[in-house]
């Protein structure tokens, strides 16, 4: 038997994690403005107006992919934390680190475009109702995980606090899933559902699939290189790491 | 192509302020982001460079 062939391991070590990213990066971002561009193409050219809606539908392709990815974003960056507490692993920590912005931007993204869907179909810029509250929460939490592992000097310290809040605030995302069912709400209920398929035109849904996909590709593309800088910014006294900003 | 004419497509049927203000501030976001990972990293290279020059004028 030849188990040994590939060293998973092996890549958990920050320089070597740090070499193959560098060769990912390029590649997921071509594939993210690809997709980015066809996504566009068929939400704003091809996808008919909405019946109910008219145009101010068309805010879907970027509102429903960011908000998705808020929540994927926080659970990867939950997840990753939770290994680097319990394992110890550095390079799962930093890739923690990594995700919280990216996850950040995403929530506000949801946010805003909500606000700017809401006004014309609901008459409000905001409404204190299940799923806007819970998003918002969302962004709280994020800004705190990041506020509070930028406020211990310790990075493993940092690492181990955020990790817990993370954790803590994990219950929060399935609750903004199911707000519009568990509550009374003014948000709609999901346009796509695993079990009843969805309730949307073909050329309306596709657009908004592979903008989802373009979405993912963005995210995982700018949480990846700012995952080399935080591994530059704090192995930074590693010879390697010295070679690789021109010192060595 | 479902627009007659650039000023239909702008208008977005009357929801142009909500629909551009949206994919605006989007695409203002994600620049933004990508900026400041560039940015971040820039910073590291300058910082690591000037304490390389503070060693050297010491020794």
């Amino acid at each position: 038997m030849q188990f040994s062939e590939i060293n998973w391991f092996k890549y958990a070590a920050p320089q070597r994690f740090y070499a193959l990213v560098g060769r990912i990066v390029p590649w997921v971002s071509v594939l993210a403005v690809v997709l980015a561009a066809a996504g566009l193409v068929l939400g704003l050219l091809i996808a008919p107006t909405d019946a109910q809606q008219g145009d101010a539908y068309r805010i879907i392709f970027i509102h429903v992919p960011a908000a998705w990815m808020s929540m994927v974003v926080y659970l990867a960056m939950a997840f990753w934390a939770a290994v680097g507490l319990i394992f110890n692993a550095r390079l799962s920590a930093m890739l923690a680190t990594a995700l919280a912005p990216s996850g950040a931007l995403m929530t506000f993204i949801a946010l805003w475009t909500g606000a700017f869907w809401g006004r014309p179909t609901w008459g409000a810029w905001w409404v204190w109702d299940a799923r806007l509250t819970s998003e918002l929460v969302l962004l709280f939490l994020y800004i705190g995980f990041m506020s509070l592992h930028a406020a211990i000097d310790d990075p493993r310290r940092a690492d181990r606090a955020a990790a817990l809040l993370a954790l803590v605030g994990a219950v929060n995302v399935p609750i903004i899933y199911f707000s519009v069912k568990w509550w009374n709400t003014l948000h709609q209920g999901a346009s796509v559902s695993i079990t009843k398929g969805s309730s949307m035109a073909a050329p309306m849904l596709a657009g908004m699939l592979v903008m989802a996909l373009a979405f993912w590709a963005y995210c995982i593309a700018v949480s990846l290189a700012r995952l080399r800088v935080v591994i530059l910014e704090r192995e930074r006294h590693a010879h390697w790491v010295q070679a690789e900003l021109g010192n060595a | 192509m479902i627009w007659n004419s650039w000023t239909e497509f702008v208008a977005m049927g009357g929801y142009g302020l909500y629909v551009w203000g949206s994919f605006g501030v989007t695409a203002a976001v994600i620049a933004a982001e990508v900026w400041a990972v560039a940015a971040r990293r820039r910073a590291l290279i300058r910082l690591e460079h000037g304490a390389r020059g503070a060693d050297l004028g010491e020794t």
